[in-house]
């Protein structure tokens, strides 16, 4: 540790730790454009300089190492005039812009230029004009407002771990792009936008929408993919306008996946905001009272209920309930047929933890791209990997964008590992061996009670809590492919479109309960119209099974309402009424709401065969994967441009 | 974008530079030949077109041979004075244009290859393909100022005259020998060194 | 007393002799360097000392100290010399010299001073301008080579030592030292930030030391002939001889080998034929390559050419490259030249010299002209100090000191300028 003096104030610091984080630790605040904790040092911005004792010149404090018995001053006239001048440069060429910016009232270099610019300028030339760059549908350029700080271009070479950002040229010419013109490849693009400290990088969904005082901030979770995201929705008049991630150290740290960042646009889309009802083999809109005594009426004999994979806990609890008082068992949450059984939570959670990645030596990856199911997950894996960690993966050869060989499962990859970890994705359960798989994997992550190794990797935030909440076929109960084909006379689908809903039997009477209306939907004798992720209080658990609350960012659409009030409702109707009024209440009845989960005793999983089938490509499609996504066209976009990469800088 | 050609080989005589170059650098730092082959890239294409650029396919080949993401490459590509991005006459006339060169009358030697090449000025190429002007920064032989660069040759102590009967030379085939066109034993002050005359 | 033949190193300065390994050891180079190298490291390093010798690149850091920085003992990591050959201030053309006539000087002092680091490798890194130099660079390494004076047990040293030539590709800043190490190592040459200093972390993250051409070649002449005998030349702190490059308005441009602390106006009139109409012409004069302010005839009439005496006149020795500039130069206009080369050569890292250098340019733009306001001259010379001292390397602070030099001392000649734009405007406008 090392004592450094900040303007007075004593702190103590880890030898090696910057001026700037003494400073920090002493409340100083330093201004600061090129620095990011979280990405290299790369001290160009010049904005951070403070004085030190002794020191001739001031120093760059995001770069400078403290020394023990330092001193430094961050309020002198040497530091004033040092950060004025350096905001004098940064302005000359700065287009000045900021009425037509959309970084505008949270820009980094308009709120310094507060402390330290002037109201107006001695420079008497032509300021210098920069082409824009088009790097795909999800960011706007205006490089003109680029202040070459390279943030962007360290992102997309260090964390997203996608070296197609750079500065070429030099001097006052350089420029900062992809130099040939091509959409970025990451699917963690969107965390330019937030990482660049002007209005260079924008979003180009939000161009020209909204200024951040208008926006009503809602806190939420982003269940477009299972890491648990925490988000922070941006409304203004019952409408989304914009998503942004929240910072959280266990889970996403500040980054946020595009999936979840850019498909908001889908919620306005496709959506079901009334009741509908089939009559003569069409359906038509309805009352919700016609569509409950629809239900009342044709709701019965064998009955079945499957939900899908972006639920909302409380809404599972409330069909689970319902179904328990309908006597029925016939309950699943595997749409793809997936052997997990949800028994011990362990088999199904990433038990390491997403930080606990940082804390393994060896990383196996069975059956799972993290690039494309999670990759906020991704980039911590890269990060360890920058730190050490060894990883390979078993199945087809891909661009992970850190260095991992691709072995097979019998390769002793992870044999002398300290910390062995493995990741095996959800989607390897669902193949015929999935049983084998998972004791095989979890024997390779040779679990021990202090170091739990073997992670699950879910594809959407709704599928631990369903896991969690038992919602698998009771004693006697049916899978979700024996109620297909007549397996059942009354299928009840929670937002479930994960499967072909041609597989449900002809005569089967079919309730949809969700937010768009996708394939499954099309199938449904009735459509109840729920509410979207954004759109409800809800509870939700990442793939580490971390409780994780949402609330309600703007209301659901017309009729459609909350899913649990719906079923509740339902429940009315059926003669069958769920004790519960109230989210509360409902909450109440579950130890898993109160953040109660039973102990993870570690048990193998029952042995299993494996077969010799080959592991199958991800599919390269990230950005649509469910009725929201499908129904955004900037995901469509997206989707598009990853086609035709030259072609999508149009 | 029409002159960038759809592909690029290195030729045998690169490949046999190649082997030389890479054995320098420690292994897995590869990454420094991209200079030197940078470099290769032109000359072959000056070889093999006339026209000694760095096409973008190239350094494409430059970033697959040296395990280095494109961008990198275009990053150095661009960053260093000597790499041509765009098509070059045949020959590249670079009139070093910093102080003591114009202390000694650069501007004369940038007129006589407007004149003599048939160039507007600088970042002109001649109609004829022959020649490409640019301006360059002081190219270390100030003593012999003014200097014009052509290709890899330096021609000094040149005036109007001078530099056009050079330019009038590459018009007609020759390739006149680099060094002062004055006849000064290179640095050393006309008419002859008078140190190291001792013994 | 000018400095006899008999004391100059480079007697080959002008390529009047082959610059061949054969020609070479007739000059007595490759004398001995085995008996050298097996004195050690602490005796080199001590000798290079007691020489005085202080780097030659420009910024006059002590050559004996640097090497002492190098760690003693090895971490695993190997060491390295590289040896800046990416001679490119505006005005400096001596390396050159040394290079493509006398390369062997630099071969045996790579060797020597890589011994004397612990250096396992050296790397010459020479402007890619310099095509032909660094063929004959090549040539000359490879017949050292072919005679066993590079490689497995070195001229029979007992040390192993590998030699290379590394070309730049067209950037002044690769001649600051960790912008070149950057270069090396196949990237943008951007400044690295200090700490940790190239002794600690340098090429490949390797202790590294980077020293100029002419400070590696005088090497093994001080070490062959005492470091006493080095120190006996100039003043105290400023020893040994010295390449100048004699350029601009004198009658004899040229480069020539003389005694630190030679005075400014004998170094003119003994070897360049003196100042272009007379030493009554001279208007001022550029000491020490682009990057030092310039000095009035005033303080040329006796100004000393040493580090220490033109410190005190607020200019530099630099690379002793000689600008002079008579009666009839547009000083406005060689500054602004010098002012666009900046510019030019910025790396675009720092905000302030990014930014910095391109405003400077276009208004010193507009003072060639005079069309600006005298108040600007102020803004001006204010902007220079807003840029100097606060970027990462010191290519800014060069930039802005020539702008601050004609400031300092030719203020009235900008003034002046500005009121015949302003009365030549004004009598347009009343027209």
């Amino acid at each position: 540790m090392a004592k450094v003096t900040v303007d007075g104030i004593e702190v103590e610091v880890p030898n090696g730790a910057s001026v700037l984080q003494a400073c920090e630790l002493a409340g100083a605040e330093i201004p600061r454009f090129c620095y990011h904790e979280r990405l290299s040092v790369a001290g160009n911005c010049r904005m951070c300089l403070v004085e030190v004792e002794k020191a001739p010149k001031p120093v760059a404090s995001c770069a400078y190492p403290v020394m023990d018995g330092m001193k430094v001053f961050t309020d002198t006239p040497m530091v004033r005039n040092a950060r004025r001048g350096v905001m004098e440069f940064l302005l000359i060429n700065h287009p000045l812009d900021c009425p037509i910016c959309d970084q505008g009232g949270e820009c980094d270099l308009q709120d310094q230029a507060m402390a330290y610019g002037k109201d107006s300028s001695r420079f008497q030339e032509q300021k210098r004009v920069v082409k824009d760059k088009n790097i795909g549908p999800l960011i706007k350029t205006v490089m003109t407002r680029c202040i070459q700080c390279t943030r962007c271009i360290r992102f997309a070479t260090e964390v997203a771990g996608v070296p197609e950002l750079g500065a070429t040229g030099r001097g006052e010419s350089m420029e900062v792009g992809t130099y040939v013109e091509k959409a970025l490849s990451s699917e963690l693009s969107g965390n330019l936008i937030d990482i660049c400290p002007v209005g260079a990088l924008t979003s180009r969904p939000y161009a020209f929408v909204s200024r951040p005082w208008e926006l009503t901030k809602t806190d939420s979770i982003d269940v477009l993919d299972a890491t648990g995201t925490p988000i922070r929705i941006d409304t203004r008049g019952g409408e989304v306008l914009r998503i942004l991630p929240r910072q959280d150290e266990a889970i996403n740290e500040e980054w946020m996946g595009d999936r979840g960042r850019f498909s908001f646009d889908g919620l306005k889309r496709r959506r079901l905001d009334r009741p509908w009802v089939r009559r003569n083999g069409k359906l038509a809109p309805a009352t919700w009272a016609e569509a409950f005594s629809e239900i009342a009426a044709r709701f019965r004999g064998r009955l079945g209920a499957v939900v899908g994979d972006t639920v909302d806990a409380e809404a599972v609890f409330a069909l689970k309930s319902l179904m328990g008082t309908l006597g029925s068992a016939n309950l699943d949450c595997r749409q793809a047929g997936e052997a997990i059984t949800g028994t011990h939570r362990a088999h199904h959670l990433f038990n390491t933890g997403i930080a606990g990645i940082e804390a393994a030596d060896r990383l196996l990856i069975i059956g799972s791209n993290p690039r494309l199911e999670a990759p906020v997950i991704n980039a911590r894996i890269r990060k360890a990997t920058l730190a050490g960690l060894k990883v390979a993966y078993v199945g087809p050869a891909t661009d992970l964008t850190y260095g991992a060989t691709n072995v097979t499962l019998e390769t002793d990859f992870l044999a002398g590992a300290e910390r062995p970890m493995v990741i095996l994705g959800r989607a390897a359960l669902a193949r015929p061996d999935g049983a084998g798989l998972l004791a095989r994997a979890w024997e390779m992550a040779t679990p021990t009670p202090e170091w739990n190794g073997f992670n699950l990797l879910h594809a959407f935030g709704g599928q631990v809590a369903a896991l969690e909440l038992g919602f698998v076929p009771g004693p006697g109960g049916l899978d979700l492919a024996a109620m297909m084909g007549g397996g059942v006379d009354a299928l009840w689908l929670l937002g479930a479109d994960g499967f072909d809903p041609a597989r449900i039997g002809e005569n089967t009477f079919v309730v949809y309960q969700g937010h768009h209306g996708d394939a499954a939907a099309a199938r449904a004798d009735v459509i109840l119209p729920g509410a979207a992720y954004t759109e409800k209080d809800g509870t939700w658990l990442n793939t580490e099974g971390r409780m994780q609350r949402a609330y309600t960012a703007v209301l659901p659409p017309g009729e459609a309402r909350e899913d649990w009030k719906i079923l509740r409702a339902a429940s009315a109707a059926l003669g069958k009424p769920l004790p519960f009024d109230t989210l509360e209440q409902l909450r109440a009845q579950h130890p898993l709401f109160a953040g109660i989960v039973p102990d993870t005793a570690l048990v193998a999983p029952p042995a299993g065969a494996l077969s010799d089938l080959p592991f199958a490509a991800a599919d390269k499609n990230y950005w649509q994967v469910d009725p929201i996504t499908r129904a955004s066209p900037t995901m469509a976009a997206c989707a598009q441009a990853a086609q035709t990469p030259a072609m999508a800088a149009e | 974008m029409s002159d960038e050609p759809t592909s690029f080989v290195f030729d045998a005589e690169a490949e046999a530079n190649i082997a030389k170059i890479l054995p320098r650098y420690p292994a897995g730092k590869q990454a420094s030949a991209v200079i030197p082959l940078l470099y290769q890239v032109q000359y072959q294409m000056g070889r093999q077109t006339g026209s000694a650029w760095v096409p973008r396919v190239a350094m494409d080949m430059v970033a697959e041979r040296l395990g280095m993401a494109p961008i990198r490459v275009y990053e150095v590509a661009s960053f260093y004075f000597m790499f041509n991005l765009k098509k070059m006459g045949r020959y590249h006339l670079q009139v070093c244009g910093t102080t003591p060169c114009w202390l000694r009358g650069s501007d004369d030697v940038l007129r006589a290859c407007k004149d003599a090449g048939g160039l507007k000025g600088y970042g002109d190429s001649s109609a004829d393909g022959l020649f490409t002007l640019s301006e360059v920064e002081c190219m270390g032989a100030c003593v012999n100022a003014p200097m014009l660069c052509i290709d890899e040759d330096y021609h000094e102590d040149l005036n109007y005259e001078r530099t056009v009967a050079l330019i009038e030379a590459l018009k007609s085939g020759e390739r006149p020998a680099p060094g002062s066109s004055i006849g000064r034993q290179t640095s050393a002050p006309e008419g002859g060194p008078i140190v190291l005359v001792e013994g | 007393m000018a400095l006899h033949d008999k004391d100059r190193i480079f007697t080959n300065l002008y390529g009047t002799k082959p610059w061949n390994l054969a020609a070479a050891q007739m000059r007595g180079d490759w004398d001995g360097t085995a008996a050298i190298i097996q004195k050690g490291r602490d005796w080199i390093v001590n000798e290079m000392k007691e020489s005085g010798l202080r780097g030659r690149g420009g910024a006059g850091f002590p050559t004996g100290m640097k090497w002492s920085f190098m760690p003693k003992a090895t971490d695993g990591r190997p060491c390295y010399l590289v040896v800046n050959a990416d001679e490119s201030e505006p005005g400096t053309c001596k390396d050159r010299d040394i290079i493509r006539h006398d390369p062997h000087k630099l071969i045996e002092g790579c060797l020597i001073a890589g011994s004397a680091m612990g250096a396992s490798a050296g790397y010459i890194y020479i402007r890619g301008e310099y095509a032909h130099e660094a063929k004959i660079l090549q040539a000359a390494i490879d017949e050292a080579y072919g005679a066993g004076l590079l490689g497995k047990n070195a001229a029979g040293s007992g040390y192993d030592y590998e030699l290379y030539v590394h070309r730049g590709a067209g950037a002044y800043i690769c001649g600051e030292e960790t912008a070149l190490i950057e270069s090396l190592e196949g990237k943008k040459g951007m400044p690295r930030m200090k700490p940790p200093f190239p002794a600690a972390v340098g090429l490949y993250g390797c202790p590294t030391t980077v020293n100029n051409v002419e400070t590696i070649a005088v090497a093994p002449t001080i070490l062959r002939r005492g470091a006493s005998w080095f120190a006996g030349f100039g003043r105290a702190k400023n020893s040994g001889t010295k390449i100048f490059c004699l350029q601009g308005h004198v009658n004899k441009p040229c480069n020539v080998e003389e005694e630190m602390s030679i005075p400014l106006r004998e170094l003119i009139d003994r070897h360049a034929g003196g100042v272009r109409g007379g030493w009554d012409n001279l208007l001022a004069v550029i000491p020490g390559g682009s990057s030092t302010p310039m000095i009035p005839k005033s303080v040329c009439d006796d100004v000393l050419m040493d580090f220490d005496a033109l410190r005190e006149h607020k200019t530099g020795l630099g690379t002793a490259g000689v600008i002079v500039m008579d009666k009839s130069t547009d000083l406005i206009k060689a500054i602004q030249r010098l002012s666009a080369f900046y510019k030019h050569e910025s790396c675009g890292q720092c905000t302030p010299c990014r930014e910095g250098m391109g405003w400077v340019n276009r208004v010193m733009l507009r003072m060639v002209e005079g069309r600006a306001e005298v108040s600007e001259i102020d803004v001006l010379e204010q902007v220079t100090r807003q840029i100097e001292g606060h970027t990462i390397c010191a290519l800014a602070d060069g930039g802005v000191w020539p702008v601050q030099g004609l400031i300092r001392h030719f203020r009235p000649m900008m003034e002046e300028r500005i009121a015949a734009y302003s009365a030549a405007h004004a009598v347009m406008a009343a027209e």
